[in-house]
């Protein structure tokens, strides 16, 4: 191709939406950062931030996060392992994708039937003689449900890397006197660290900012990083502080994908949740 | 690989059930004569009857699917010369820093998007409404129809076009008949994600919609604010059969192209 100046005068609309959607956003949010309710110039959003109250609701936060990425974990990886010694592997694997393209909403709107006073659990607890327990609306109800939203995001770029290891490695480990334990120890979990740092990744980051499953599942009880961004912006109408707990959000998120980034490409391609 | 013995088998089941029971308990219910979602009572068709009666509902589904359509299209359209772009960009460093750019909105949290995008067009003097959900859901998507393109171009072989541009092809018709054709299957891909990524989109719509526009996903948000309403029953079920052909189709076109990635939806 010959080098001429318009030559990628093509690409123009990429770039106006990289710089309006992409770099745009991110600076008009640290530029509202600065500023109070009534317009002024303040750094008083940030030592806001860093008051007990923030501190506490970013700890908590990171805390449901953690939980939630634990047990989204503990779940998915033996699942993804099981689904590699299926027959139909891509089927089953798809078949435990497909509930993630159910739209997000109808799934936690069922969880509010399933767990209420008078849905099944409740009735099950009944009959084996627990007796019914108050499930919504507590920070039980929270975790499981998201758990339960994040699984097939954890599965997918575990049950990819578990599928790329050659079977011969796991003979010659088991030829050379290692343990089916010992395998999975220093064969199997080695070569399958990034899958699990993309899937740590995928659920990390969105269970920081979910906001409509603490709002639905677990009634206000559960403040998010997510939850606060919505009130300050909808509610309390506080663009400032909204914009500055935003900005942290934009940071932990940066600092997450360094923590979990493999040298292996190809995760982002997994997709993203919500 | 061996087969799998009973245990690993009972604990799969478990997932399964566990991954499926809150759908179909929904559309189990939507058939629940009884209005709520314990004690069926008797078969009755008659939330799916008010679904098809509720004309503000239904409107709420056009502008769904009017939305998530445009914005596929618009979307692919934008995000097939980026990735193109991207593609004959010679400087290395240069090809890195975009892509990264591209895939900060693939990894942004919803709320962060939700919240920029709306200062964004208070800005911009956008109204909110039609408008600014869509032009939202076609900036969300735009990264992901690059990121399902790209590939597909990075392994196409150069000497197609060298080949083609030897026996005198004009450029244009190197990008239409070449380049285009061989990519198509990475395109479609992108074209379906956007689609239903759109379609599921919550958090960012919730954001910048305003009053007086809604979409499906805030509307079901606000109808399970006030309770158990048994017509969301009705709408799932529908929905859960729309969604299904969706995904045979994606599942179908990926099989063709035999592309190594599957998609999944946010």
């Amino acid at each position: 191709m010959k080098n001429n100046p318009l030559r990628f005068v093509y690409a123009v609309p990429y770039a106006v939406w990289m710089l309006l959607f992409v770099l745009a956003p991110i600076a008009v949010i640290v530029y509202y950062s600065f500023f109070d309710l009534s317009g002024n110039l303040t750094l008083g959003n940030y030592r806001n931030f860093f008051s007990s109250i923030y501190f506490k609701l970013t700890m908590s936060s990171f805390w449901y996060a953690f939980l939630i990425t634990f047990f989204s974990l503990l779940i998915s990886y033996p699942t993804a392992y099981f689904l590699t010694k299926t027959k139909h592997k891509r089927l089953w694997l798809l078949l435990i994708i497909i509930p993630s393209w159910i739209n997000l909403l109808l799934k936690t709107y069922a969880f509010i039937g399933l767990m209420g006073l008078y849905g099944p659990i409740n009735g099950f607890l009944e009959t084996i003689g627990i007796g019914s327990q108050q499930i919504l609306f507590t920070d039980f109800s929270f975790v499981f449900v998201s758990v339960y939203i994040f699984i097939p995001f954890m599965i997918l770029p575990i049950f990819n890397s578990l599928d790329k290891i050659n079977p011969t490695l796991l003979d010659a480990s088991k030829d050379l006197g290692a343990s089916s334990w010992v395998t999975f120890k220093r064969v199997v979990w080695p070569m399958t660290i990034d899958g699990v740092k993309s899937g740590v990744q995928v659920v990390f980051i969105p269970a920081l900012s979910l906001f409509m499953i603490t709002r639905l599942i677990a009634g206000n009880k559960v403040i998010t990083l997510g939850t606060a961004i919505e009130q300050q912006f909808l509610v309390t109408q506080n663009w400032g502080m909204g914009s500055t707990i935003a900005v942290f959000l934009i940071i932990f998120m940066f600092l997450i994908m360094l923590l979990t980034s493999g040298k292996e490409k190809g995760a982002s391609a997994n997709g993203k949740t919500k | 690989m061996g087969k799998l013995s009973s245990l690993p088998r009972i604990y799969l089941a478990l997932v399964f059930v566990v991954l499926y029971a809150p759908i179909f308990y929904l559309i189990y219910y939507s058939f629940n004569s009884g209005g709520g979602m314990s004690n069926f009572e008797s078969f009755t068709l008659e939330y799916y009857q008010a679904v098809f009666q509720d004309t503000r509902l239904l409107i709420i589904v056009m502008n769904t699917i009017i939305i998530a359509l445009l914005s596929a299209l618009l979307s692919t359209t934008i995000g097939v010369i980026g990735a193109l772009a991207i593609y004959f960009m010679k400087n290395k460093s240069m090809r890195q820093t975009v892509l990264s750019l591209n895939n900060i909105l693939i990894v942004s949290p919803d709320v962060i998007i939700g919240a920029s995008f709306l200062i964004l067009f208070t800005l911009i003097g956008v109204k909110l409404g039609f408008a600014s959900v869509l032009i939202s859901h076609i900036a969300f998507s735009i990264p992901i129809v690059v990121i399902m393109v790209l590939p597909k171009l990075l392994e196409m072989s150069t000497s197609l076009v060298d080949a083609a541009l030897d026996l005198g092809a004009s450029r244009r018709d190197v990008l239409t008949r070449v380049v285009l054709p061989y990519i198509k299957p990475g395109i479609f891909a992108g074209f379906f994600l956007a689609l239903t990524y759109s379609l599921d989109d919550f958090a960012v719509t919730f954001f910048v919609t305003g009053n007086g526009f809604s979409t499906l996903s805030v509307e079901i948000y606000s109808m399970a604010r006030t309770g158990i309403t048994l017509t969301i029953n009705a709408l799932s079920g529908l929905i859960f059969v729309i969604t299904m052909v969706l995904v045979l189709g994606y599942y179908i076109i990926g099989n063709k192209t035999k592309s190594p990635n599957q998609g999944v939806k946010r």
